[in-house]
């Protein structure tokens, strides 16, 4: 057989879009730049000339009107693919995506409905200007009648893609784009479907459980090596659907491990990390031998990139947690405020 | 010095408003308008329909049976006529105050009671035509009908798209950037503004420094028009010429409806405590350009209208809502389940095991 070359996200997310509109006459993409200039990553490079202006479609700049457009395209059969250039400005489209895009199908009880894949590059790491950074999967999370989708590698990002573009309901799917060139694997089978509600497990160990999804998933990779240098064996869980999460993956994992530390990039309060550690407080709690805890953003405005490295979480922190874990340091750590000297900066008089 | 010398004028505007009948019913026109005399007769009945049904449904609110409602009254012309001009490959994207359009356009009252008494199957439309649901939220059904309007360009159905709004809905950045895109892209679309003066409390002074509301579409270019609101006649010409532009490939056009609103913004106002003294004068005297009446005069006045035919369609429309009622009243609410149902298409697990929680919970309750 002939040896597969590895390929970048951005090329598998074009051959998915690429595939997925040979396929199917009814999809067409909708974005800012992205017919003639192939977006501004290049993810839909060369559709224009493969697929005619009539599918892929530059459209003027309003990311309201891209989420408001697409519920009435598709609620007539047709099925659009629209690029946010950054997820930092799909928050204008967030009224059309929670309120209509999400709920057409429950507002007219199944009379029409929405499928739509609403694609955007999100997180930091490529010193990209402000609001060019951030890492919003918790507000799309909390949206009834939404999916949300995260691909960590480029074989993820063309079998998930796929599978959001045929799902019958709206789907956020958002692309680390630090990874976009940096990571290269081969793609699956062409045609391949990734299921869209299940964790992938990348490595496996008895020790302790390690939940992320995205970019971070390279962190925590790095850090499950130097883990594994010194003994400490992981189980790896690439969350990938963000919503609905895949509770039974990481539940079995954490009642074999005991231990549970979840790294996402995004800030910590509200983020989705929460929810999984609530879950798993319920659904694994005797099995629990130390809390199950966070490596997540701190809770503040993502810095310009200057400084952002110190935003980022690095490999070295996810293996001082997991050593915590081990050596059950969590139970122990304490209440948030009763440690902090009495002068600390921010201290309201 | 102003230097008039550097300047050349690039661009300037009219808007025309455009009326047919006067308020006593008086043609305005030379147009021959007596081949459509059967379309007028139609409108006139299916604005009378529409004000007893919305009568009633504000009877059935009070009464505690019906959750909200938000009447056309006195406004009926503009989505009475609209409703009836559409044909039935063209789609309707309607707001809260378009009963007369949805009625026309084969919506069951009973499932228009079903809206607005809190039940979702209100919203199947099932002798309809694939319209939009009611737009609760201001404005953004004009995004969705900019949305079916591409649809069909790119399917290359003969069909052409209406999105109707209230005055308040175009400051929204949904009316405007639906409107921008109409323009570019040509679009087969429709905007007609139920100019009422009010959204709420806010008077359209509040609203806008524009003189008309048909002028934004100028900024687009779009086509536009201002009319009488308050006459069929003017209201029915205008869509059924924008319709007929847009299904020929001419592209979208916006028409402002003038009318006034008589009464309460919905069940939930009262517009005593905001409107002053000048103000609700203004809303009386508005009741004499009443449209209904208006061409009730007109068709009398050409002897296709009378007392007993007024009466026999009173009655008919009283049996015909109700029925409706009777048929809402004993429509029981779905199952508790069907709360579940229709958020997608492919239920997550998680789903299934919170729908088990809410049977749990009937059966400890019950
Ligand atoms: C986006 C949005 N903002 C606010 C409201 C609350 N609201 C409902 S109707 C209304 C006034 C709308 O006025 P207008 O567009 O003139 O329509 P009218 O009711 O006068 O026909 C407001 C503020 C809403 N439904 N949606
Ligand atoms: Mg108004």
């Amino acid at each position: 057989m002939k040896e597969q070359v590895p390929e970048t996200m951005v090329n598998a997310l074009n051959r998915a879009l690429h595939n997925a509109m040979t396929d199917n006459q009814d999809i067409i993409l909708l974005g800012e730049d992205i017919a003639a200039k192939g977006g501004v990553f290049g993810v839909s490079k060369g559709l224009l000339a493969r697929f005619g202006a009539d599918r892929v479609i530059d459209t003027p700049l309003a990311e309201g009107m891209l989420a408001g457009i697409s519920v009435g395209l598709a609620s007539q059969g047709i099925i659009p693919v629209v690029e946010f250039q950054f997820s930092g400005f799909m928050l204008a489209a967030m009224e059309q995506i929670a309120c209509h895009a999400a709920r057409l199908r429950s507002r007219t009880r199944g009379r029409l409905s929405c499928p739509v894949v609403f694609r955007a590059p999100y997180g930091g790491g490529s010193h990209g200007a402000e609001f060019h950074s951030e890492s919003p999967e918790a507000l799309f999370a909390h949206l009834p009648g939404l999916r949300v989708v995260i691909p960590s590698s480029p074989a993820k990002a063309y079998g998930l893609l796929l599978s959001s573009i045929a799902d019958p309901d709206p789907v956020v799917f958002l692309e680390p784009k630090r990874v976009y060139r940096t990571v290269c694997e081969p793609l699956p089978q062409p045609n391949t479907h990734y299921p869209l509600d299940r964790c992938f497990i990348l490595r496996s160990g008895g020790d302790a459980t390690l939940v992320s999804w995205g970019a971070s998933i390279q962190e925590t990779l790095a850090a499950d090596v130097t883990l594994r240098q010194q003994g400490i064996h992981c189980d790896v869980i690439d969350v990938a659907s963000i919503k609905p999460l895949d509770m039974a993956t990481i539940t079995q994992s954490v009642r074999k491990t005991g231990r549970c530390l979840i790294i996402h990039e995004a800030v910590r309060t509200g983020g989705v990390g929460a929810e999984i550690a609530a879950q798993i407080s319920a659904l694994a709690f005797p099995y629990l031998k130390t809390p199950p805890i966070r490596r997540a953003g701190f809770d503040i405005a993502l810095p310009y990139y200057r400084l952002e490295p110190y935003f980022m979480t690095q490999p070295e922190h996810i293996v001082q947690s997991v050593i915590q874990l081990m050596n059950d340091d969590v139970r122990t750590a304490p209440i948030s405020g009763q440690s902090y000297p009495s002068a600390y900066p921010g201290k309201c008089k | 010095m102003d230097h008039a010398d550097l300047f050349t004028e690039t661009a300037s505007f009219t808007i025309k408003h455009r009326s047919c009948l006067n308020p006593d019913g008086e043609l305005l026109t030379k147009r021959d308008v007596q081949p459509d005399i059967q379309r007028w007769i139609d409108i006139y009945k299916g604005m009378l329909l529409t004000r007893m049904f919305e009568h009633k449904a504000v009877n059935l609110q009070r009464t505690g049976r019906l959750g909200i409602f938000a009447t056309a009254f006195a406004q009926e012309a503009i989505t009475v006529t609209l409703g009836h001009t559409m044909a039935k490959e063209d789609l309707l994207c309607p707001y809260y105050r378009d009963t007369g359009a949805l009625l026309q356009r084969g919506v069951a009252m009973e499932e228009l009671l079903l809206f607005w008494g809190g039940d979702e199957r209100g919203s199947l439309f099932q002798s309809g035509h694939g319209d939009f649901p009611i737009a609760t939220m201001v404005a953004s059904q004009c995004l969705h009908a900019a949305g079916v309007a591409k649809a069909f360009q790119l399917r290359r159905h003969r069909g052409a798209v209406i999105a109707s709004c209230g005055d308040g809905a175009t400051s929204r950045g949904d009316f405007y950037e639906a409107l921008n895109l109409a323009g570019v892209w040509r679009l087969p679309l429709v905007f007609v503004i139920n100019n009422n003066q009010w959204a709420i409390s806010v008077p359209l002074p509040q609203q806008t420094a524009a003189r008309t509301l048909a002028q934004k579409a100028l900024a687009a270019e779009v086509s536009c028009e201002q009319v009488d609101g308050n006459d069929c006649m003017a209201i029915h010409y205008a869509i059924r010429e924008a319709l007929d532009k847009a299904r020929n490939n001419g592209g979208p056009t916006v028409i402002e409806a003038l009318t006034y609103r008589a009464g309460e913004h919905s069940t939930a106002d009262a517009p005593e405590y905001y409107r002053n003294e000048e103000q609700q004068r203004a809303a009386r005297q508005a009741l004499a350009l009443d449209p209904v009446r208006r061409l009730s005069r007109y068709l009398r006045s050409q002897q296709k209208w009378n007392d007993l035919l007024e009466n026999e369609w009173l009655m008919t429309c009283r049996a015909t809502i109700e029925k409706a009622v009777t048929d809402y009243l004993h429509n029981p609410a779905d199952k508790p389940e069907s709360i579940f149902h229709y958020n997608y298409a492919c239920w997550p697990e998680v789903l299934c095991a919170q729908m088990a929680e809410l049977n749990d919970d009937e059966r400890t309750s019950a």
